[in-house]
């Protein structure tokens, strides 16, 4: 079994998954990512999520070694924000040609790309990832790596997640390993603190953990790293030092946490920011952590009035919308914000959830939906685009929060979208985060385009104009379209955290 | 003579190319009740579609053959027949597009038997569905290529060979005389092939010109009954509306097929050996005197003169040349985009009396480049672009141009694909003589907005100048 085989069963067997710890050993074996249906598959792959986990490292330099595609398709298109470096946002790769694959030259450019990235940009680390044509011709890319970093004098890591060996989260969890391999516990840090700890799987999107660092910082905590949103690779290479960490996007990253629990005695704990009692349940969490790693308990206390203060000023600018968004109903389609306490913000603001995806929920949070929703039905894993779109037509939602693939079902439907997800621009962590997600959700429930476009044309009113419509320029026969039952195109396939 | 710089650098810093399958899809796209299929890994399909969706606004079907490890090495035609089942079942589409990919390219299988093969063991669950293979590695081409084979592709499966159209001098002669009848079946009809650097926009007027001499435009593919922004009444699995089926089989039958760019070469000759339909190659359609041998050919062969508001629209257009002239001449362009439209836009901006101090292009393969007004062309990617542009004026490329606009200081008109950071894109003119009109108001607004007011340093850098020269 290749190396890269051993590994990908290694975090398929993740002990500390919920998921995994409910499966027989038989079935976790055959790992978490279900097989893909030719024609009916949506989603990105392994490489995908590998680069989604750390592209937001800041000031490395990311080369992909690949044919165009992998990295001139997808480049500079994510929303998370930096407070310094921009390198990030700048694309490697080695664009290979048939040239170099026929004639077996595509280790070789890959070694000149890394001197070349060097020379020109000198980068504290660089990061290479492999992808399918490179893992099919057989490159080696560690040895590629391992070599280039003795001639260069600098961190070469090798990202090993080509896009056919599985599904986004699996590359999610590959980028992980990848960190704890290569760099994570490489440099010490000079200044560790009892306060420090690590934010895992947070994504800094549209800037949105600035929302919240300034309350740790409040507090007197100092986030050691943030992995992987506005980090600097100084900051991973000497994330062993942290006392404590919490976990944000555990379907991404829990390999991760509970690894650096075992190698580095770093407790973790899983929570989220989305929502007003999420956000103040972890705040609590880590000063509570901090305090078992030996920080002073006084700490607990500050935390209190912290969350004291900010839950008031929060629930008071919540409660001003109260009379705008009594009674609307919310539709949540997303696996990314997957939190319990979201749907516990909206529905304290007054609004009903018609539905929502659990998609990524964890089993306790699935749980505290049931309780909170009326019906069990409104609870549902993905739901193909058609009958998304058949609900959302027929009004059964007022809005929808998702992300970029459903949001154009939405939108065609002539319902209020918000972008929850991770292209979105707006930030929605902490307690100011919740009370603009529902600001946002206010302006497009109100926006006077609905009454604009849900109304005919007034001269609207003889049949043979309809013909005009572009959905019926076709004959299709829609009675022929098999009924959309078996498993098919995931309209929420396209998120993760 | 154009100098044409080769890529020398081992990695390439911020990509100025899309990938040959995504030109494809774009291409498939085109045509009514379509669904392009990638046949690759799921990624593949994923940031294609992502890519696409940023760019358009709309949902995009897209498929994928989802191909894993385990069916990589030991070869891809069952998950071929499966994706194609499966789109025939959920959603019949009329077209399904195969673009291949580098993953599937790499192994290399014959692909074309395997589809027969499918297409003859499953012929009754398929019936009433064309599948179209092009063979579109990520590891050759770009856009231009991608595009035009799938467009070959189109034209080598589906169009009926064989010379269709009565074309004798005689008839031609009759129907001159006859004048453009008023019956459509029996008006000429032309088939146009548009390179993928025309905007829905272009494409609607495209049409309203050529049926204005009585002429019938087959356009293919035609983006501008499927991807031009519409609210459909109920939810479509595949495209809705574009070049039909059946227009595609009868392109034998019209009298003069038009192909938009040097990309389209290729599929215009394809069609003239398959049915006999000869063709005109139009290098670009934006600038006064391209638009005029334009107007002269539709003339030529509806027999027709232009019709008024084509006068009219000329008028406005010299019109525009004389306002704007003034913001362009002497500035200096920035130009990185694919072969055809980098000489659309060279030979505009120079039309104007600017100049082009830097060209950056995906390939050095395509014949156009010996044509554009500039000294050299590298072949390279928006690294290069942003090291050759220092001192522009105004950079000209896609939306990922904006790292480097910023970078530099220098204003940044948005063409091509993709352009995600701004609305509208499909709906922006940039051919005929509205086209060209309206693009000389935009540049030079753009333009305008980046004057600085007067210093004394900027005067003192100019007599500088003066003592230099």
């Amino acid at each position: 079994m290749s190396s890269l085989n051993v590994k990908i069963q290694d975090v398929f067997n993740e002990p500390a998954c919920e998921r995994n710890r409910s499966k027989a050993s038989n079935v976790r074996n055959k790992g978490c990512s279900k097989p893909l249906t030719p024609g009916a598959a949506a989603g990105g792959c392994a490489f995908d999520g590998a680069k989604i986990v750390l592209q937001p490292i800041t000031d490395v330099a990311h080369l992909v070694h690949a044919p165009l595609a992998c990295e001139g398709n997808s480049w500079d298109n994510r929303g998370t924000a930096s407070s310094g470096p921009t390198l990030w946002r700048t694309s490697f790769t080695t664009d290979l040609t048939e040239q170099d694959i026929v004639t077996g030259n595509s280790e070789r450019k890959l070694f000149k790309a890394i001197r070349q990235i060097k020379e020109a940009y000198a980068p504290p680390a660089i990061f290479v990832y492999a992808t399918c044509v490179t893992a099919l011709i057989g490159d080696d890319i560690e040895a590629v790596c391992k070599r280039a970093e003795e001639t260069c004098g600098l961190p070469v890591v090798p990202i090993n997640a080509p896009g056919f060996v599985g599904s986004k989260n699996l590359g999610n969890k590959l980028a992980g390993e990848a960190l704890l391999d290569h760099v994570i516990g490489t440099v010490e840090p000079d200044d560790a603190g009892p306060h420090d700890i690590n934010i895992l799987g947070e994504f800094n999107l549209a800037g949105e953990f600035w929302f919240v660092k300034p309350l740790l910082d409040r507090l007197g905590i100092r986030v050691r790293a943030c992995i992987p949103g506005d980090a600097r690779y100084l900051d991973i290479a000497s994330a062993h030092r942290a006392r404590a960490a919490m976990l944000v996007c555990s379907t991404a990253l829990i390999n991760l946490a509970r690894k650096m629990e075992e190698r580095w005695d770093i407790p973790f704990f899983e929570g989220s920011f989305y929502g007003i009692t999420a956000t103040s349940e972890a705040l609590r969490q880590i000063a509570e952590l901090l305090v078992k790693k030996g920080a002073d308990q006084e700490i607990l206390d500050r935390t209190d009035t912290l969350i004291a203060e900010e839950e008031a000023i929060a629930w008071k600018r919540l409660e001003e919308y109260r009379p705008r968004l009594e009674g609307k109903r919310v539709l949540i389609n997303t696996g990314g914000v997957k939190s319990w306490s979201l749907v516990h913000a909206l529905m304290e603001t007054g609004m009903e959830i018609v539905g929502t995806s659990v998609k990524k929920s964890t089993v306790e949070d699935k749980e505290r939906i049931r309780q909170a929703l009326k019906d069990e039905h409104q609870m549902f894993e993905s739901m193909a685009p058609r009958e998304l779109y058949a609900l959302l037509s027929e009004h059964k939602a007022d809005i929808m929060l998702s992300g970029g693939r459903t949001q154009f079902i939405a939108l065609k439907a002539k319902m209020p979208w918000v972008d929850i997800n991770q292209e979105r621009h707006r930030p929605y962590a902490g307690y100011d985060g919740m009370v603009e997600l529902v600001r946002q959700i206010d302006l497009a429930i109100h926006n006077p385009v609905w009454s604009q476009v849900r109304e005919p044309a007034p001269w609207e009113d003889r049949p043979a104009t309809k013909e005009q419509l572009p959905s019926t320029r076709r004959d299709t026969d829609t009675t022929r379209v098999a009924p959309s039952k078996s498993r098919q195109h995931d309209a929420g396939d396209f998120v993760e955290c | 003579m154009v100098h044409i710089h080769r890529q020398t650098k081992s990695a390439t810093v911020n990509p100025l190319k899309s990938s040959q399958p995504l030109g494809a899809a774009l291409a498939f796209l085109g045509v009514d009740g379509a669904i392009p299929l990638f046949h690759g890994s799921q990624g593949c399909t994923s940031f294609a579609l992502v890519l696409c969706v940023r760019h358009f606004k709309e949902t995009i079907p897209l498929q994928t053959t989802a191909m894993d490890e385990l069916a990589t090495v030991l070869g891809g035609a069952a998950h071929l027949e499966e994706a194609i089942l499966n789109l025939k079942k959920r959603a019949n589409p009329r077209l399904i597009g195969i673009c291949t990919t580098a993953l599937v390219e790499t192994r290399s299988e014959d692909f074309a038997s395997q589809i027969a093969n499918i297409k003859r063991v499953r012929a009754e669950e398929l019936a009433g569905t064309e599948i179209v293979l092009a063979n579109t590695p990520d590891f050759d081409g770009g856009l231009e290529e991608g595009w035009a084979r799938a467009v070959a592709a189109m034209i080598q499966r589906i169009t009926l060979p064989g010379q269709q159209a009565p074309r004798s001098k005689k008839a031609t002669l009759i129907q001159r005389i006859k004048g453009p009848s008023k019956q459509p079946w029996k008006r000429k009809k032309v088939a146009i092939l548009p390179g993928w650097h025309l905007t829905v926009a272009d494409i609607e007027q495209l049409r309203e010109m050529v049926e204005s001499f009585g002429l019938k435009p087959v356009i293919m593919p035609d983006v501008s009954g499927s991807l031009d922004g519409t609210v459909p009444d109920r939810w479509m699995p595949t495209t809705y509306g574009g070049t039909s089926i059946e227009d595609i089989q009868q392109l034998g039958t019209v009298v003069q097929c038009i192909a938009i760019g040097e990309h389209m070469r290729r599929p215009a000759e394809l069609l003239q050996k398959l049915t006999g339909v000869p063709y005109v190659l139009v290098q670009s359609l934006t600038g006064l005197k391209n638009v005029d041998r334009f107007v002269s050919l539709l003339s030529e062969i509806s027999g027709v003169p232009a019709p008024a508001k084509i006068h009219r629209r000329r008028s406005q257009l010299q019109d525009a040349l004389l306002d704007g002239h003034f913001h362009f001449a002497g500035k200096k362009i920035a130009i990185a985009t694919e072969p055809d439209q980098l000489y659309q836009f060279a030979t505009f901006f120079t039309g104007l009396g600017a100049e082009i101090i830097s060209a950056v292009t995906t390939t050095g393969e395509s014949e156009i480049l010996e044509k554009v007004p500039a000294e050299s062309i590298q072949i390279g990617d928006l690294g290069d672009f942003e090291d050759l542009a220092g001192g522009a004026d105004l950079l000209v490329t896609h939306s990922h141009g904006r790292q480097a606009a910023e970078r530099l200081g220098i204003p940044l008109l948005r063409v091509g694909f993709p352009v995600f950071d701004r609305l509208g894109s499909q709906h922006k003119l940039t051919v005929l003589y509205r086209g060209t009109r309206d693009l000389i108001f935009e540049a030079a607004n753009i333009i305008q907005a980046n004057q600085h007011a007067p210093s004394p340093e900027s005067i003192d850098a100019l007599r500088k100048r003066r003592n230099a020269g």
